[in-house]
């Protein structure tokens, strides 16, 4: 998508007043947050904290009921083909399509985007080599490794060239080397590029001082922002005994 | 979004299909095997059991096989649609169904793509089923194997609709043996696919008027009718209307704001 004024002045993403609910059980109540270019903030919350419905609210799976989302300013609600457009998302369940061989699977996403074949291909290739898997492009997703996969749907979300993106529990499962991978390819998007990029994860060790860190609990932000922001108004003197003092003060 | 990004969303998608299709061995050869164990060994076996007399499409009398390759072809259809459709539910473990939906797109434009894409290979199976079964004798008129293709097309549409319906209402099917169970087996034998209609009316009056309402019944009606050169006005009302309330529900079922998938939430956390 070519990017137009507003995509120059608006923040990647907005989240505002963002509250939800699946029938009695309230899944995320007045959530709000904001994301700005080269951001890298980590959603950190237990299972069940609804870092899932969050990512489903801005993924537009369904809609949200009260507050906004905002992406490049876009609401999701409103504008969806606008604000999808510019969102490159990595899922937490495994995506590729095992029977494909990862060239396809990038083709088809591109497709998805309604790019043309050629310009895929340049973008194809480029991302792939970033991601070190140049040489895997014609085998099937099926015979990659855990790790590989996960770089591929990486490469995968960048292919469209969003600004902002999401990964919903990306490093699952995965082993060190992989899991530093994917740390470094996100902190360099980040950095280089001036992508903003919201990581869901429960594991405290995946914080990094330099990172943003958003902790989510029973479906309400408890502290936002810079992470030795967050230590100190925690009174505590790392991230894991600021999450503890944090999640623990309300006795849940 | 311009006209361009969706003809190449929805070649992207139909693409797709075929590659899954061609590439799950196991699924492709299956595909290919099941009519014809159905025309060649089913069809014999019944071919002295089941009398047909003269009723239209046809002229004169027919032999049994010739008489079930219009179901078979259904049963082709039938199996398409729910495979691919349904494979969305299961895949949901692979998300597939959430790549598809992160489209900028129209979601209803996404859901009508995936049909079209199911269609287009289920299309290409029939005729790959037809130009076996021509060396087996069965052997319509040259020009039905060009009539027969709108019918193919509506009903595979008709069928896929209801597929995407399903696969928007339910839960999980934990296989495909479900879908067997519930959905394919009761439709496929509960239609005038393996013996007229008027045969099940003789045997159980409740029966004949389940067939009646089975869309699946018309869909064989209108390609058995198409295949010998002949348009089935009724059969075609009923499949085309059953094609508008099942995409309707199943472009409802995937609305993000009023449909079912609201409802289900966003799975495990």
């Amino acid at each position: 998508m070519a990017a137009n004024a507003s995509d120059l002045q608006a923040s990647p993403l907005v989240v505002a007043g963002l509250s939800h609910s699946f029938g009695r059980r309230q899944a995320l109540r007045d959530v709000s947050f904001e994301l700005h270019r080269g951001d890298r903030a980590m959603l950190l919350g237990l299972n069940g904290a609804g870092k899932t419905t969050l990512f489903s609210l801005i993924t537009r799976l369904y809609n949200h009921r009260g507050g906004s989302i905002r992406i490049f300013g876009w609401e999701i609600r409103q504008k969806p083909s606008e604000a999808l457009s510019r969102l490159g998302v990595v899922f937490q369940l495994p995506t590729l399509d095992p029977d494909l061989s990862v060239a396809q699977n990038l083709f088809y996403h591109a497709a998805l985007h309604g790019l043309p074949r050629r310009e895929a291909a340049a973008r194809i290739g480029r991302e792939i080599e970033r991601v070190g898997l140049s040489d895997r492009m014609h085998e099937k997703a099926r015979t990659l490794s855990g790790g590989q996969r996960r770089r591929v749907e990486i490469a995968r979300a960048l292919i469209h060239q969003p600004k902002m993106l999401l990964l919903d529990e990306p490093t699952v499962g995965l082993d060190i080397a992989s899991r530093q991978f994917l740390l470094d390819h996100v902190r360099m998007l980040c950095r280089e590029e001036g992508l903003a990029a919201l990581w869901a994860t429960h594991l405290i060790d995946e914080v990094d001082p330099a990172a943003r860190v958003i902790v989510l609990h029973h479906g309400r932000i408890l502290a936002e922002g810079p992470v030795p922001e967050v230590i100190r108004g925690a009174n505590a003197t790392s991230i894991r005994e600021a999450f503890d003092k944090l999640t623990g003060e309300r006795g849940e | 979004m311009k006209p361009v990004h969706y003809y190449r969303c929805l070649r992207g998608i139909v693409w797709r299909e075929g590659l899954r299709f061609v590439n799950q061995r196991g699924r492709f050869i299956a595909a290919l095997v099941r009519p014809l164990v159905w025309l060649v060994i089913f069809a014999a076996g019944f071919r002295f059991v089941l009398g047909v007399s003269i009723i239209p499409p046809y002229q004169t009398y027919i032999p049994y096989e010739e008489y079930i390759a219009p179901g078979l072809i259904g049963m082709i259809q039938l199996f398409q649609a729910m495979q691919s459709t349904l494979s969305m539910v299961w895949d949901r473990e692979m998300g597939s169904m959430r790549t598809l939906l992160v489209s900028p797109l129209p979601r209803w434009f996404l859901l009508v793509s995936k049909m079209v894409a199911t269609v287009a290979v289920a299309v290409l199976q029939s005729y790959v089923f037809l130009g076996i079964a021509w060396f087996w004798g069965i052997q319509p008129p040259p020009i039905g194997y060009l009539t027969v293709l709108p019918a193919l097309i509506l009903s595979g549409m008709m069928l896929s609709a209801l597929g995407l319906f399903i696969s928007s209402a339910i839960r999980q099917l934990e296989n495909f043996a479900g879908v067997m169970n519930f959905v394919i087996f009761p439709m496929f034998f509960a239609s005038s696919a393996l013996y007229p209609l008027w045969t099940v009316r003789e045997a159980n009056e409740k029966l004949y008027y389940v067939c009646m309402v089975n869309p699946f019944t018309h869909a064989v009606e209108l390609v058995r009718f198409a295949l010998y050169e002949q348009f089935n006005g009724e059969a075609c009302a009923v499949v085309a209307a059953a094609l508008v309330v099942f995409m309707a529900l199943a472009i409802l079922g995937y609305d993000p704001g009023r449909g079912l998938i609201v409802r289900r939430g966003g799975g495990p956390e």
